[in-house]
């Protein structure tokens, strides 16, 4: 007959946070942080089609750290979630704390539940009016949830990225100043020896909530737009169309009435506003 | 219920958890159910050189009475396309949104919109899902159209798609009207459509036919100048699509029924 070992519960959780810690730390990081315009999130990334960076709902957008599969799949059960409570109730009625709360209770579950917990960090952003009121919620493999503020780093040398973060981050910069920071903050860690790497547009994933649209605020930034702030050019982010194009609600005060952003409704030709 | 990894759909999602919110799944009582409730009349929609335009009537009806004045018929369903709803009033709404939902809901999951033809087709099949609500008396026909990303001809980019009870899609080259003032306003857009027309010249033509349709169609509204309350006139073209401000609006049906004055059958 088969010995059955016996392993305190405490050996089991410490060892299932060993492997998830482990796993989030192998890969590369990302930041999330408000800045006067928005929220900003930048990943690195190799991959242009696989994204760490998207949109859940209106005001509401996604980042996240380590294995694929299981950070997509909670992605997934976010927008659904979203989607669902969206359509039942209000555009409105749908926020960044809700979403927080059901990944924490799913990342919970699979922790004690399951044999092998997921190896991911989650960022979920929201936001707000002003900088002051934007929300960031840092989820980790266990369940934990954290109220961060206006700044975070996460997945592989998280600890010293956030030193640099917090030292450099105000929540009034403008969208080329925190793009800078973050990638600065990126790339002190992995260089040789110590010394700062040089991070190339193309190994950037960066998206931003927009604080002036209405209706779906996301928006990702690629390309010659990326180019220019990463290079200090004060130029505001291109008039290109984004790649996910994002879109039409009717004025503020009826959200429900569509799902769209002001500026796709902007009459052709004029400038933003 | 939601991690699994399952479909893009947001209504194959929804028939699997929530079947009670998809406006076909709901048991009626037998019987005919036509009068229940308010019905949503006339819609156009125009293909124009580098887009498309729709416009509908404010009217909506119970029997002989007029159920609402000023009710909105035209909606953008995503960035590049729009959906008018004729028929049953509230599961028009009620589709209507659910489709907008779809639409982001797909181009959330998978980082890229629907083709045209694709939401075109995804719209047939939620009409399809009412069908037995329609053979009591409750259907609703929309009319969607859209500016094609994908088009090879950029003067082609502007389609219309129109749709019968049981959900069959039909193209329709360079316009198309539906609900009850139908007829007239198609008859209308038979004499003055050109190929190759402006999007400004679109929206006055829209507005004239829906001129035409409430002339002769009770159920249908004209531009009621006592009130201030036009049609709603959306456009969709390369930067997306845009709703006409009442101030705009105005102007045109103003100018459309100075225009009747001179000569009342335009």
């Amino acid at each position: 007959m088969a010995m059955q070992f016996y392993a305190s519960p405490e050996q089991i959780m410490r060892d299932r946070s060993e492997l998830a810690r482990k796993g989030i730390a192998r890969g590369r990081s990302a930041v999330v942080l408000s800045y006067s315009g928005g929220v900003l999130f930048v990943a690195e990334n190799l991959s242009s089609a696989l994204h760490k960076v998207s949109e859940i709902y209106d005001r509401i957008g996604f980042a996240a750290v380590g294995r694929y599969n299981e950070f997509e799949n909670l992605r997934r059960a976010g927008v659904r979630m979203a989607d669902l409570n969206g359509l039942s109730y209000d555009r409105r009625d749908v926020t960044g704390r809700a979403l927080a709360n059901a990944f924490a209770q799913t990342l919970g579950a699979i922790f004690t539940e399951q044999s092998k917990p997921f190896e991911v960090e989650i960022c979920v952003a929201e936001v707000g009016a002003t900088a002051a009121d934007d929300e960031l919620y840092r989820l980790t493999y266990d369940g934990s949830v954290n109220d961060e503020p206006g700044r975070m780093a996460m997945g592989g040398q998280a600890e010293a990225i956030t030193g640099v973060l917090k030292s450099n981050h105000r929540p009034d910069m403008s969208l080329g100043e925190a793009v800078q920071v973050a990638v600065q903050a990126l790339s002190t860690v992995g260089g040789e020896g110590g010394a700062a790497r040089t991070i190339a547009a193309n190994q950037l994933e960066v998206a931003v909530l927009d604080r002036q649209r209405v209706g779906r605020t996301f928006r990702r930034i690629t390309g010659a737009a990326l180019t220019a702030l990463l290079d200090g050019e004060s130029a505001p982010p291109s008039s290109d169309r984004p790649d996910t194009p994002s879109v039409p609600t009717g004025e503020a005060g009826k959200p429900t009435s569509s799902a769209g952003s002001a500026d796709l409704e902007d009459r052709p030709g004029q400038p933003d506003s | 219920m939601f991690t699994n990894a399952g479909t893009s759909s947001f209504t194959t999602f929804l028939s699997r958890v929530a079947p009670e919110m998809l406006p076909g799944r709901r048991p009626l009582p037998p019987g005919m159910a036509a009068d229940l409730a308010p019905h949503a009349t006339t819609i156009v929609a125009i293909a124009a050189a580098d887009g498309v335009v729709m416009a509908g009537d404010r009217r909506a009806t119970m029997g002989n009475l007029i159920a609402q004045r000023d009710i909105e018929k035209v909606h953008p369903a995503d960035a590049y396309s729009l959906v008018g709803i004729a028929g049953t009033a509230g599961i028009g709404i009620e589709l209507m949104r659910l489709f907008q939902v779809e639409l982001e809901h797909y181009e959330k999951i998978e980082g890229a919109m629907l083709s045209l033809d694709g939401k075109a087709n995804r719209l047939a099949s939620m009409i399809r899902g009412n069908l037995g609500a329609a053979m009591q008396g409750l259907a609703v026909v929309p009319l969607f159209a859209g500016f094609d990303l994908a088009a090879a001809d950029p003067a082609r980019a502007g389609r219309i798609f129109s749709f019968d009870v049981t959900g069959g899609p039909y193209e329709e080259t360079g316009y198309d009207a539906i609900g009850s003032g139908s007829l007239f306003a198609k008859s209308a857009l038979k004499k003055r459509y050109r190929v190759g027309l402006s999007v400004e010249d679109a929206t006055r033509l829209a507005v004239e036919a829906l001129y035409d349709a409430a002339d002769d169609d009770t159920a249908t509204g004209g531009p009621d100048l006592t009130r201030r309350i036009y049609p709603v006139v959306m456009t969709a073209t390369a930067e997306g699509t845009y709703r006409l401000t009442d101030a705009e609006t105005a102007t045109i049906a103003e100018g459309v029924v100075a225009g009747r004055m001179e000569n009342p059958g335009g």
